[in-house]
């Protein structure tokens, strides 16, 4: 009798585990699905809705935010339901691998695949054949593209542009940040000052380019001059000029273009300095100013050796972004009147011309001109150990 | 000891002079299109914003009828003390009392201005330029000579919340997945977590037109170009790598025993990186929110690739140099323009200027 009990409890409790694991699997399957399901209904709907304005930007926050919190959230929960020995296995991965696909797919296989394309020619590679197809068909033209690179007329003048850029640029932006950060820290209007110098920082490169526009706005000579510079040039007497535009003083004009920059930088650098300066011990300062030091020997004797480390890799971090600059020179020039760098080559070859693998090659020179100055600055980082 | 008094005097006065006169050039630029936004369509094309500051200008007091005072412009001729040619009337001739004599009109029927220098300031400010630039419908202007004028408005409040559509996924979305990695190589233990991490720190440096060819490429293949969910990704992409780097070298640096006191409590690793994690963690993700923030809303080359082709997504970066492209001239749209699209770092910055400052330390400078 007893048996039977067992055995019809067996049963039942078979039964149960059957249903209960059913309904596991239904809800570690269906979960996702409906979790997907409800995240492609949104892509959907954000790609064909004409609905206002106001309602779209909302519904692509929330389903743009939500949906990647949620899909955290079923990875999670799938796995949370293995046994523990999977599950310690397979967890790490829930937690990195989103990162370290989004990265695999925008930048290490792009690296990649931008250095297959610049051994091409402006289609890039021929689609649908294999990698051995690819290089013996017609399209493929070795190294050509970058002989290209360091030979096209107007790709010289890019590179000699880049070189004012970083010359100029990150010098004057050191330098600015430097003084100012010097004189704010034995100022009482510190704060303020700071605050105002480094506010352009929040401003984007396409708002600077309006904004300093309308400083070199030209109007010819006797009319009023509603841009501030030419204002002050004929009430000196002088001629009023296009400045950026300015052909004849090429390649010079690229400074009046530069100065945007300083004017953007010169805040990063003097906040990065002031925090420098503000860990110099005060009693070395002290010392020798009893030892008879006057400030300019305190500034260059003291001051700096002690900063070195930060100058350097300031200096060597808006080298990168000099290196890089595009919009500016974009919105103010479009890279006329003599003033094309380097990026906006880039994106006159591979997208305006649609040489994709002239565009590639530029592409691929840029980021070996980035590397050596990156890894100093990332070196840099490892010491000072920062946040 | 006076003379000690005195050159601590003389150099706070230099150090405050220059301090300001810096202060004053790298506001200026600011300051002037702000002023201009505000000002009349009109006024702007014709004078300089400075001019709303109080200044010297010539104003006609009286005229003078040179046919009633019987002058004869062929000669030399005598007013009010100065004599001269017509064509030195025509150019203005100063009286000792310091009024400006100008000869306006053609020889004839012209008139002499009796002008004075006198103390004024340009004031005649308005929103229109404001209303104008943010609007999506045909705005009416009317002209100094009264008529009407019909210009369309720029839409910068759709672009407006494009920009917002398109900003605020692309923050959050590479923080939250940069935790869950930071933590992930913090505190979790996995086969190849050396190399990986190596891997993302590597990535730093590559600049992000590497990507645009190619992932411009798999966009069309995947029909996602001009998307918001493709601008996202892409953002998400090129932010990734130096959030996953600065988030660890915060999280890792978190005190080990708090979190192994919530796992002896049986809690799951999810569970800590939700509950303690990223609470602990508030103020690095707060500083990096901001950078990225500030990133994506003032980007213009990574919209322009990959929203280029739907003008209907176009970002206030892309509205505001489109203005500049075709009405380069519309000084008060541009000025108006730049401010709307200004606004919202600027009030980010200011309000969590504290944040802001400890990013920049911690080497948030994208690469």
């Amino acid at each position: 009798m007893a048996s039977t009990k067992e055995i019809s409890q067996q049963k039942l409790s078979l039964g149960a585990g059957l249903v209960s694991l059913l309904g596991r699997v239904a809800l570690a399957v269906g979960i996702p699905l409906i979790a997907f399901y409800v995240l492609y209904l949104g892509f959907i709907f954000l790609r064909d809705s004409n609905a206002p304005r106001g309602v779209i930007a909302l519904v692509a926050i929330v389903w743009g935010v939500g949906g990647v919190a949620a899909l955290y959230w079923v990875f999670n929960d799938l796995v949370e339901r293995l046994s523990d020995a999977w599950k310690s296995r397979l967890l790490p991965f829930v937690f990195v691998g989103p990162a370290m696909a989004i990265l695999a797919w925008y930048l290490a296989i792009p690296t990649l695949r931008t250095f297959w394309i610049s051994l091409f020619d402006r289609n890039g590679p021929p689609e649908g054949l294999n990698l051995f197809q690819q290089l013996t068909s017609d399209s493929f033209v070795g190294l050509s593209n970058y002989a290209a690179v360091f030979t096209e007329s107007l790709m010289r003048e890019a590179f000699r542009n880049n070189l004012l850029w970083i010359i100029f640029g990150s010098t004057f932006s050191v330098i600015f940040g430097l003084v100012i950060a010097v004189l704010a820290d034995r100022s009482r209007i510190e704060n303020a000052a700071k605050s105002l110098i480094f506010l352009p920082m929040a401003i984007s490169f396409v708002g600077a380019s309006i904004i300093w526009n309308f400083i070199y706005e030209y109007r010819p000579a006797g009319q009023p001059q509603v841009g501030l510079l030419n204002a002050i040039v004929t009430s000196l007497g002088g001629q009023p000029q296009a400045w950026p535009q300015w052909v004849a003083i090429s390649p010079w004009n690229n400074l009046f273009l530069i100065v945007i920059v300083i004017w953007l930088q010169a805040g990063y650098a003097m906040v990065l300095f002031s925090a420098a300066l503000k860990g110099i011990p005060e009693e070395i300062l002290e010392a020798s100013r009893i030892d008879g030091a006057n400030e300019f020997q305190i500034f260059f004797k003291i001051m700096i050796p002690s900063i070195r480390g930060t100058i350097i890799s300031v200096w060597t971090t808006i080298v990168i972004f000099t290196l890089k600059i595009f919009d500016v020179v974009w919105v103010m020039t479009g890279g006329q009147f003599g003033t094309h760098v380097i990026a906006t080559q880039f994106y006159r070859q591979a997208f305006t011309n649609r040489n994709s693998g002239f565009g590639a090659a530029i592409a691929i020179v840029l980021l070996i001109a980035v590397i050596p100055v990156m890894y100093y600055n990332l070196k840099q980082f490892r010491e000072r150990e920062a946040f | 000891m006076k003379s000690g008094k005195r050159q601590k005097l003389l150099g706070s006065l230099f150090v405050n002079g220059t301090l300001l006169l810096l202060v004053i050039l790298w506001t200026v630029p600011t300051l002037g299109i702000f002023i201009s936004s505000f000002r009349n369509r009109n006024d702007i094309a014709v004078s300089g914003w400075w001019n709303v500051f109080p200044h010297r200008e010539w104003k006609v007091t009286r005229e003078i009828d040179p046919v009633a005072a019987g002058l004869n412009p062929d000669g030399v001729m005598e007013v009010e003390g100065v004599s001269g040619t017509f064509d030195q009337f025509r150019a203005g001739l100063t009286t000792p009392e310091g009024e400006r004599l100008i000869w306006v009109g053609n020889k004839r029927i012209g008139r002499i201005q009796v002008q004075e220098k006198v103390w004024t300031v340009s004031w005649n400010f308005t929103l229109d330029n404001y209303r104008q630039v943010l609007g999506g419908q045909n705005f009416e202007f009317t002209r100094p000579d009264g008529t009407v004028e019909v210009v369309p408005g720029d839409n910068m409040a759709g672009a407006f919340l494009n920009s917002l559509a398109v900003t605020v996924p692309s923050t959050v979305i590479p923080i939250l997945i940069a935790a869950f990695a930071a933590y992930a190589f913090a505190w979790m233990n996995f086969p190849g977590r050396r190399t990986l991490f190596i891997m993302v720190v590597a990535l730093l440096v590559v600049p992000l037109q590497i990507a645009l060819v190619p992932i411009l490429r798999d966009y069309r293949a995947l029909n996602l170009n001009g998307t918001f969910l493709a601008i996202w990704l892409a953002h998400t992409g090129f932010g990734l790598a130096l959030a996953t780097y600065l988030l660890y070298n915060y999280i890792s640096s978190l005190p080990r025993d708090i979190l192994e006191s919530a796992f002896i409590d049986g809690a799951s690793h999810f569970t800590v990186f939700t509950r303690l994690i990223l609470p602990l963690s508030l103020p690095a993700l707060a500083s990096f929110a901001i950078f990225q923030f500030l990133w994506v809303w003032n980007d213009y080359l990574v919209a322009l690739i990959f929203l280029g082709g739907n003008p209907e997504f176009e970002l206030v970066t892309q509205r505001m140099a489109a203005i500049v492209g075709a009405r380069g001239q519309d000084w008060h749209l541009l000025t108006a323009g730049a401010f709307v699209s200004m606004i919202l770092p600027l009030a980010v910055f200011f309000g969590l200027q504290r944040f802001f400052v400890r990013g920049l330390l911690a080497g948030s400078v994208k690469g």
